[in-house]
């Protein structure tokens, strides 16, 4: 790598190049040449900052300047000025990081100032193209004390005493789960790596993978010679083709370096990696559903027992982990268990990284210690929530998961506080949910979800969630009796009991936990056919307030199927019986005449 | 859906070709179905009951299996695409903040449903899943274009950059 006196990195994880970081390393790399400064800086593709909300981003060190939303015509002032001249163009600084006349530092602004960065540490980071620079951050060095004074026992002692559980959802012990693939007897091993990361609006696991691919093929190597596996899979969805890209990439340069492959540090230990493309199935995020596709097959699970660390991948012994899981390995292995083990709370240790999305200010990944608040996460991290809505609930978990209400703000989030409040960890999926939002419409979006996602194997999955849907249906559409709701719940707890895998059985999920905390909003729709949050366009009904109406005819203008009438100046009225509820006199209203 | 219209096969034989040295690549592979399948789409970009043949024949492995496995996944598909493919993303985040009416909309200006083509066979339309723009939210791609922030107004402005 040359020398250069500044480095310019640019995010490209899939937020930001979806918001064109392309065309600004594009722009960056004419402007350098057009002022004569390729020699002395150097552009860097990293892997995901976090703050994609406000994408696309790029720091430039030594000064660590922080711009954010960049538009490739900025562009060249930022070279001419910054790079050329060392005059920093604030006005396009992402203005926490500007102090008066000073610059903070990143790690001192309410989005990072809470975050502890373990499994994301080099994302935004390091080159994830260049295993040259993975390896300049410690990179590779848990592999090799673990192949060089190492016992495999020894390993798995490490992380079981690290504490580190699941991050895909389930929260099983890693170091438990290593112990028994390592007891299973067998000629062939496998490794494999659950990057099927199918929970609508959960992206911690694509991140890593494109932010820093070589610390997931580390983790898994050392998994290998840990339980004695020769041969890895990584399950990655097709729908993410930066990380499969970049795992490609990194894959053969640690072939090229001898990470993987023969006889890995002369330590007579051998392993290799393959690359299986998912094809858009939720279910085969589950293990045996996985490994089942893997092989080929329509991604079926099959029943546990026997466990894949028994008979797995080809009916051999099978150690399957997260992604996220397996990036915090090598550090476990470097700093040792005890350090690892500090974070977090007395069950749950480490970190856990969260996708935060939906109504809230800085949507994109965080990464906090087990046992940080929601609060911290929506108001502090997240920066609350926009035009001066409440808070309502955060839905964690997925379509597996549930939602937190406003009351448990406070509850330090670990694996077993979640379950106790009827929600779930889940893979990191965090939506925030205001008070514009039914939940009732929440519970079937995620029904729908399911529905489409059951394989069909068994018939409580197959039916029931097709039932449960339609009878959410019915409540949103305003048919809905409070019978209804007595057996959705009965239905629910059947399906939780009888289905054949995770999937089935926590479908019933967001509905027994909206019914729990919003049962209100449910006999609102059946006993009262209203709902609150005015989302379920059949039970809204839509008039104009003539006090506060001034008579602009603004609304009636844009009405699309002329549903208001009225005369300038004097109070508009909405025909209810044209009227096709789209919404839109009241998002045009300047006065809030408009209620719905 | 079955009344959704499939036009005649018009595979090549460079298609052909191209598909027998992939299958070739993978033949002995542990589980070479899926990645087969994987590559055959990228070649044909469907998957017609005419190209699951030379797999099956390829591979040896029943016609059976190999559509049992097709209509499975949904990213595999037997009917052809639009020449600009549409995507609507219904992941949670996009949802919440309105991916819902952006679909509406798109499907009230092209007059065609989910997962259909248009019968010039220049739009198809589909709802996907989270694609993990979040942060964008609600987002729709055309091909590899992607547009993020989206209300409803924008969709007209969008279709009409992909007009021929």
């Amino acid at each position: 790598m040359k020398l250069a006196r500044a480095h310019v990195l640019v995010c490209g994880g899939t937020g930001c190049t979806s918001s064109g970081s392309g065309k600004i390393i594009e722009a960056l790399n004419e402007n350098l040449e057009k002022y004569n400064l390729t020699d002395e800086i150097n552009v860097i593709k990293t892997g995901c900052f976090g703050l994609c909300a406000l994408g696309p981003v790029m720091i430039v060190y030594p000064e660590g300047c922080f711009y954010s939303m960049v538009k490739p015509e900025d562009i060249e002032e930022i070279v001419s000025e910054h790079l050329l001249k060392g005059r920093i163009v604030k006005r396009l600084l992402y203005q926490e990081t500007v102090h008066e006349d000073n610059i903070k530092s990143l790690n001192d602004v309410d989005f990072y100032k809470k975050q502890k960065r373990v499994a994301l540490r080099n994302c935004g980071v390091i080159n994830p193209e260049n295993i040259e620079e993975y390896i300049g951050v410690n990179g590779y060095s848990a592999l090799g004390k673990v192949l060089t004074s190492m016992k495999p026992q020894e390993v798995i002692d490490e992380i079981m005493k690290s504490g580190l559980r699941g991050r895909g959802g389930g929260g099983f012990p890693t170091g438990l789960k290593w112990s028994f693939a390592a007891k299973s007897v067998d000629d062939q091993k496998y490794v494999a790596c659950n990057a099927d990361e199918g929970d609508p609006g959960a992206f911690m696991d694509r991140s890593i993978l494109e932010g820093d691919p070589h610390s997931v093929i580390e983790a898994m190597a050392i998994a290998g010679y840990a339980i004695g596996a020769t041969e890895g899979y990584i399950y990655i969805r097709a729908e993410y083709p930066i990380a499969v890209a970049r795992l490609q990439i990194a894959i053969e340069q640690a072939k090229e370096y001898g990470m993987l492959g023969k006889n890995i540090f002369d330590s007579g230990f051998d392993f290799d990696l393959h690359i299986r493309l998912g094809a858009g199935a939720f279910v085969c995020g589950e293990e045996t559903a996985l490994m089942t596709s893997i092989e080929g097959h329509r991604g079926e699970p099959r029943p546990r027992p026997p466990f894949p660390a028994v008979k797995g991948l080809f009916g051999k012994p099978t150690v399957l982990n997260n992604v996220e899981t397996y990036a915090n390995i090598p550090v476990i292995i470097n700093e040792g268990a005890e350090e690892f083990a500090k974070i977090g709370t007395e069950k749950s240790k480490g970190t856990k990284v969260f996708a935060v999305g939906g109504k809230i200010h800085n949507t994109g990944l965080v990464e906090i210690p087990m046992g940080t608040t929601l609060r911290e996460i929506v108001y502090e991290i997240g920066g609350g929530i926009p035009n001066g809505k409440k808070f309502k609930a955060a839905q964690t978990g997925g379509p597996s998961g549930g939602c937190i209400p406003a009351q448990y703000l406070d509850i330090p989030i670990d694996y077993d506080s979640l379950i106790s409040i009827g929600s779930m960890m889940g893979s990191g999926g965090l939506i925030v949910m205001d008070e514009d939002t039914c939940m009732v419409d929440i519970a079937k979006f995620f029904l729908a979800f399911t529905v489409d996602e059951s394989c069909g194997k068994c018939a409580p999955c197959r039916i029931g969630t097709k039932r449960m849907y339609e009878i959410l249906d019915k409540i949103t559409k305003g048919n809905g009796t409070l019978d209804d709701i007595k057996n959705l719940k009965e239905l629910c707890y059947n399906v939780k009991e009888s289905a054949l895998c995770g999937l089935g059985q926590t479908a019933p999920n967001p509905i027994l936990s909206t019914l729990r905390y919003f049962e209100d909003e449910y006999i609102a729709h059946v006993v009262d056919k209203k709902c609150p949050a005015g989302v379920c366009k059949d039970l809204v009904t839509y008039s104009i307030d003539p006090e506060k109406c001034k008579g602009c005819s603004l609304c009636s203008r844009k009405c699309p199927v002329g549903a208001i009438s009225g005369e300038i100046k004097s109070p508009f009225v909405i025909d209810t019986t044209k009227c096709i509820k789209c919404g839109v006199c009241a998002e045009t209203c300047k006065f809030g005449a408009v209620v719905k | 859906m079955s009344e959704k219209k499939t036009p005649a096969f018009k595979g090549t034989k460079e298609q052909e070709s191209e598909l027998l040295k992939v299958i070739e690549k993978y033949k002995g592979t542990e589980g070479a179905l899926i990645p087969v399948l994987h590559e055959a789409q990228e070649i044909y970009g469907y998957l017609p009951v005419e190209v699951q043949q030379i797999i099956s024949d390829g591979l040896n492995v029943s016609m059976a299996e190999i559509y049992g496995v097709v209509t499975f996944y949904t990213q595999f598909t037997t009917n052809p695409k639009g020449r600009y493919k549409i995507s609507v993303c219904l992941g949670t985040a996009c949802y919440v903040k309105g991916s819902g009416d952006i679909l509406e909309k798109i499907m009230e200006k092209l007059k065609i449903g989910v997962g259909e083509c248009s019968e010039d066979g220049k739009y198809s339309l589909d709802a996907t899943r989270c694609i993990g723009a979040c942060g964008l939210a609600p987002v729709m791609t055309v091909n590899d274009d992607v547009y993020g922030r989206l209300v409803p107004d924008d969709v007209e402005g969008i279709l009409a950059k992909y007009i021929d």
